[in-house]
């Protein structure tokens, strides 16, 4: 389905869609109060866009570094083309050890690689580990948020989840209660795993080391425990120096939750004795997109989710309604280098109010993009539809006499069309809203009476 | 009127001409009441803004050409709306053999209320306006052409609407909940994503219902036009002005 059906569908349920986006709203209001008690912030923004902007200038050689310091330290390095390499290295990976179980942390990547249903294809028991993400793996569902994955759903309907899957007391909806029994369903999957895999916030290219972020700690948990990690790094999550993590550590909590900092900003360098460290470096289109002069900037992006918060589409649509691996509007400017035709509705799912760009840590130009996407998608609709009717529009703006004579027939109709015409279904405006009253003359009409 | 003052030429959305064309008469009044030689070329078709954002930006050399040749010699281009004026400014297509005037036009057209705080250089209107006022900012006149602060930046707050109205004897203005959340029109949006702009306009309705507006103004019309056929068919009490009615009013 195409947005505009996700989202009339989203909207049905008034109620919810409203509590959804007043949720979106307290994350994205706390999110306003604390960047203002930092008084360089749109310096910090300025910069941490500057130092992304030398990072995509010169991504090759930072990915070497990157891989030469990584590889000095004891990390084995791989490279994946797309998801399909990337989940066939994890596969191998876990054959190698005997390993059926694996545990996972905080990995947009791996959703976009789909890597689960592979996995589980090849008899691999997979647990994703942040709450958020395990509740929506417990429901079959992908995540509708990048930050914030089981943000759709209210308490009353975890609650009722936990007491089918994990047995918890029926009604019970108490916060405490429900991550407590989380927790100790969580721990067990823990102490079986060898094998963890987490995402990478940022790879330091001088040092080869790679930085998780975690509000829950599970990150910390499943590799610690386990005799393998296994790490998964889009090649864009590079940072040329580990003091520039200052800038966006600075950045990234505070405009994802509100927070000053995340809990747990986890550093790994080096496996542990007898211990074994993997890095997949994953392009999946990342390449591609580099090469778009008007789209490469989208690769700045550090998965903050703020866009998505402050988005009033999203914030009324639902994650769900992109059909996307990362929804909002970050989402609508990356998926449509993916793929243009599944995603071709996105880039227009947005009023181009320009909010994404200034909630931005990094100062990605998102709407500015919206609009370039969608000047390329238009060019694949052909002759027909809107196109049409687009060219008619131009053919009578360009010319003052056909504009005149068209406002007022569009005028002189309006006037005389019956309201049950007017209001038709077919035509979007009417449903929900009146058009305005038909003057008896146009400004132009007055002027020319008035002025000339 | 000075004989020496700059020529300005009076640039009107196209739906404004057509449909509200009272604010064509008020913008105009308004500036001819501040002492400005305004002209309206009647040549003036739409700025295209419609099909760029649509996807079609490359249909609308045509459109972007003639708006070109008919305003260049002006001084300044003045319109009462933010949204055509970000569109003229950022999203026309450049035109081969027109880039010297192109540049330059865009240095100066500017939206009605910048071009009174910014240009005339006035401070405040002298002038009365008893009324509770909601300010509805529009999304291309706030974060497109900076008009106002936005609530996304750590920036000192402003506001060049606010600033003339505020000075009006007896206007109160309406703080709302959401200061400059997106009214939900959007151009094709209105249409293509019609169950969401409906809601969002909604939204911005009830935030100022909520807080006893009792007209909702705004710099750029569309919006207004949406926001006012949401309350008209859901019957709510409120009254819509354009900013330069306001104003027109207020100082007549």
């Amino acid at each position: 389905m195409s947005h505009p059906e996700n989202a009339a569908e989203f909207l049905k349920d008034h109620a919810k869609s409203k509590w959804h986006d007043e949720t979106l709203w307290f994350v994205r209001d706390k999110r306003d109060r604390i960047s203002k008690t930092i008084p360089e912030w749109e310096e910090l923004r300025e910069l941490a866009s500057q130092i992304k902007d030398n990072v995509l200038a010169n991504l090759g050689s930072y990915l070497e570094d990157f891989e030469r310091n990584a590889q000095k330290n004891g990390i084995q390095v791989h490279w994946a083309k797309d998801g399909e390499e990337h989940n066939q290295i994890v596969l191998d990976i876990l054959q190698k050890q005997n390993c059926t179980a694996i545990v996972k942390s905080k990995s947009i990547l791996t959703e976009e690689c789909h890597l689960n249903p592979f996995l589980e294809k090849h008899g691999i028991d997979v647990v994703d580990t942040d709450l958020g993400e395990r509740i929506v793996q417990l429901l079959h569902q992908p995540p509708s948020h990048i930050v914030l994955p089981a943000i759709h759903l209210k308490k009353g309907e975890i609650s009722a989840l936990f007491h089918e899957k994990l047995l918890t007391e029926k009604g019970n909806e108490d916060p405490a209660y429900l991550t407590q029994a989380a927790r100790l369903h969580l721990r067990e999957k823990f102490l079986r795993a060898k094998v963890a895999l987490t995402g990478v916030n940022f790879g330091v290219a001088e040092t080869g080391e790679f930085v998780v972020c975690t509000n829950e700690g599970n990150a910390d948990m499943g590799v610690h425990l386990a005799d393998v990690h296994i790490a998964s790094m889009g090649i864009e999550k590079i940072i040329p120096r580990r003091k520039d993590l200052g800038v966006f550590l600075r950045l990234l909590a505070r405009s994802a939750t509100g927070q000053p900092v995340t809990n747990y900003n986890s550093h790994f360098r080096s496996p542990s004795p007898g211990k074994e460290l993997h890095i997949i470096l994953v392009d999946n289109g990342r390449a591609a997109q580099l090469a778009r002069e008007k789209f490469k900037n989208s690769l700045k992006c550090i998965r903050c989710g703020a866009c998505m918060n402050t988005c009033p589409i999203y914030r009324r649509s639902g994650g769900f309604s992109y059909d996307s691996t990362v929804p909002g509007p970050i989402g609508s400017i990356l998926s449509p280098g993916l793929d243009m035709k599944k995603h071709s509705t996105l880039p227009f799912a947005s009023t181009l109010c320009g909010s994404c760009s200034d909630v931005c840590p990094v100062k990605i130009n998102i709407h500015e993009q919206l609009f370039e996407w969608r000047q390329e998608i238009t060019k694949t609709h052909g002759e027909m539809g809107k196109g049409l009717s687009m060219k008619l529009a131009n053919g009578i703006f360009k010319s003052p006499l056909a504009y005149k004579i068209s406002g007022n027939l569009m005028r002189a109709a309006l006037k005389a069309l019956p309201e049950s015409l007017i209001y038709h279904p077919i035509n979007a405006w009417g449903k929900g809203r009146n058009l305005p009253e038909t003057p008896k003359e146009s400004f132009r009409q007055w002027y020319q009476k008035n002025r000339s | 009127m000075k004989s020496d003052s700059p020529h300005i030429a009076l640039f009107i959305p196209c739906y404004v001409d057509q449909f509200y064309p009272s604010v064509g008469i008020a913008s105009l009044e308004l500036l001819e009441k501040l002492g400005c030689k305004v002209t309206f070329p009647l040549g003036q078709t739409c700025c295209g803004q419609p099909l760029a954002n649509a996807g079609y930006k490359r249909d609308t050399v045509g459109t972007t050409k003639h708006f070109i040749e008919l305003f260049k010699d002006f001084d300044y281009v003045v319109a009462p709306s933010g949204s055509c004026v970000l569109h003229v400014k950022e999203h026309s297509p450049v035109i081969p053999g027109l880039e010297k005037e192109q540049a330059e036009l865009h240095h100066k057209v500017f939206e009605l209320t910048e071009f009174i705080t910014d240009i005339l250089k006035i401070e405040k209107l002298e002038g009365s306006f008893p009324h509770r006022v909601g300010f509805h900012s529009s999304c291309h006149g706030q974060r497109g052409l900076r008009l106002s602060s936005s609530s996304e930046l750590n920036q000192t707050p402003f506001n060049k609407a606010r600033r003339l109205l505020e000075n009006l004897d007896g206007l109160e203005w309406v703080e709302l909940n959401r200061t400059d959340e997106c009214c939900g029109f959007g151009g094709t949006f209105a249409v293509t994503e019609e169950a969401l702009s409906i809601q969002m306009g909604k939204d911005r309705l009830e935030d100022h219902l909520q807080h006893d507006t009792e007209i909702l103004t705004g710099g750029d019309m569309s919006c207004i036009m949406h926001l006012q056929g949401i309350a008209t068919r859901n019957k709510q009490p409120l009254k819509f002005l354009h900013i330069a009615e306001i104003l027109n009013q207020a100082i007549s």
